[in-house]
């Protein structure tokens, strides 16, 4: 009844856990990186807005899969060229770099309507009171803007889940990349992606279901 | 530094250019067959994914969330190199399996890598399409109900026309994401576009055949979707003539 894993079963749960962290790592990374480019958005100034957007838009266009190699292979590149030395980078902070850029680049999106849809009589309201804008985005803008932006950026994870597979292809031991080397010796590709894809959806629906919990209780 | 970047274009230009266009051609190819076989597929689907049968509405539902819940780069791998081998399997060896109908199908990656992106893309545009569907008033069908129609006229003539129009945004999107998974068949060796560039890289070390790639794939995208919105704003019109007649 359950099917053989020729002894590969161990390596797809560890796989499973770094996916897991690669996936969490690059979530922090895209949600700093979003409110980053989203107060550059929403920026008066016109430099960094126009900045933000259009590295906002660079990296929604992008293949992600590009995006992983470019970040692998061009810091790699670059440093070597600095240092005269050959340098390898860890393709997990490689991954979690990209995949936080990506996020971030989709975050700021959501971020930025988010905010926009916080009533601006709040804000006018603390600026009154005093308090510094790093206070006023603690206190009142950033939780309900973490509340309303929620359900977004739930598909947002989603999103970046499925994208840790790529990191498979800069050789990072995650889910994917020890299916394929469970798959060259044992010659069962069926088996093992088939079990591989369970595994992501696995993860989806639970985590969905955290974030849909999370999401039923007031923030404020 | 720009300079610098724009001759070293031209000279990978020189030296890969057919190559590239190949590359572009297979892309072009490949992203065709799965919008169009996947569109197809993505209407009965949405029809299923709001049908009243209780079995009907669960399978469709099933097949959504198999593919949407993991990645289509597993999607891939698992068609591109499980179908094969659960074929050959079931045959047990290689040529009863030249012989049967699947021979076609697996003996072409581009048939394999296609299907996987159909299937993949099939099961996004289908949640678009239940929005849609969804978002029609119930009275256009209860009336339609009432002047004695069939079913498939009831979706053919009442509910799809609108409701594609509705999801048609998103429906591009989901094209745009399209082409952005098409690089995926580099990992499967295939020459498109980013296979192409992925083996000069691999003969070079040559940073700037990813920047160029980049470049071009940005435009391939911006330029997507600034003919989709203008599709969409005639389409806007059109609908608005429409509502007055």
């Amino acid at each position: 009844m359950f099917p053989n894993y020729q002894g590969f079963g161990n390596d797809l749960l560890q796989g499973a856990l770094v996916t897991m962290q690669l996936a969490l790592a690059s979530g922090l990374g895209g949600i700093a990186i979003g409110l980053l480019l989203c107060a550059g958005k929403l920026s008066g100034s016109t430099v960094p807005r126009f900045l933000c957007f259009g590295i906002a838009n660079i990296f929604r266009g992008l293949p992600e899969l590009l995006v992983i190699l470019l970040t692998y292979f061009g810091v790699q590149v670059l440093l070597n060229e600095y240092s005269g030395s050959s340098f390898s980078i860890n393709p997990f902070a490689a991954g979690v770099i990209s995949l936080s850029l990506i996020a971030g680049a989709y975050a700021s999106e959501v971020f930025r309507a988010a905010y926009n849809a916080v009533p601006n009589g709040q804000i006018e309201a603390a600026v009154a009171y005093g308090m510094s804008s790093a206070r006023t985005f603690i206190s009142i803008s950033g939780p309900q803007m973490l509340k309303i932006g929620l359900p977004s950026l739930g598909n947002l994870w989603l999103l970046l889940l499925k994208d840790t597979s790529l990191v498979a292809v800069i050789s990072l031991n995650e889910l994917m990349r020890n299916a394929q080397i469970a798959t060259a010796t044992t010659k069962e590709p069926f088996l093992f992606y088939g079990t591989v894809a369970m595994i992501y959806i696995m993860i989806s629906i639970l985590t969905t279901g955290i974030i849909n919990q999370y999401g039923k209780g007031d923030v404020t | 530094m720009i300079s610098g970047i724009l001759v070293s274009f031209s000279e990978l230009l020189d030296s890969y250019g057919m190559q590239f266009i190949s590359g572009f051609y297979v892309t072009l190819k490949l992203l065709t067959v799965t919008v169009i076989f996947g569109f197809l597929l993505a209407v009965p689907l949405g029809l299923a994914l709001t049908s009243r049968h209780r079995l009907v509405k669960w399978a469709a539902r099933t097949y959504s969330m198999a593919f949407r819940g993991s990645p289509v780069f597993v999607q891939l791998f698992l068609i591109y190199y499980g179908l094969p081998a659960l074929l050959i399997k079931y045959y047990g060896s290689i040529v009863p399996m030249q012989e049967s109908v699947w021979w076609p199908l697996i003996s072409s990656s581009f048939a394999l890598a296609s299907l996987a992106f159909i299937l993949n893309l099939a099961a996004y545009m289908a949640e678009d399409i239940r929005g849609g569907l969804q978002s029609v008033p119930n009275t256009e069908r209860e009336a339609a109900i009432a002047y004695g129609m069939h079913p498939l006229t009831i979706a053919r003539n009442i509910l799809l026309p609108s409701a594609l129009r509705r999801a048609m945004p998103a429906l591009f999107n989901q094209v745009i994401i399209s082409l952005k998974a098409t690089v995926l068949v580099s990992t499967i060796a295939m020459q498109d576009l980013m296979g192409v560039g992925s083996k000069a890289f691999s003969q070079t070390f040559d940073i700037t055949i990813y920047l160029f790639l980049a470049v071009i794939y940005l435009a391939m995208v911006f330029g997507l979707s600034h003919i989709f919105r203008a599709i969409e704003k005639y389409a806007g019109i059109s609908n608005k003539i429409g509502g007055k007649l």
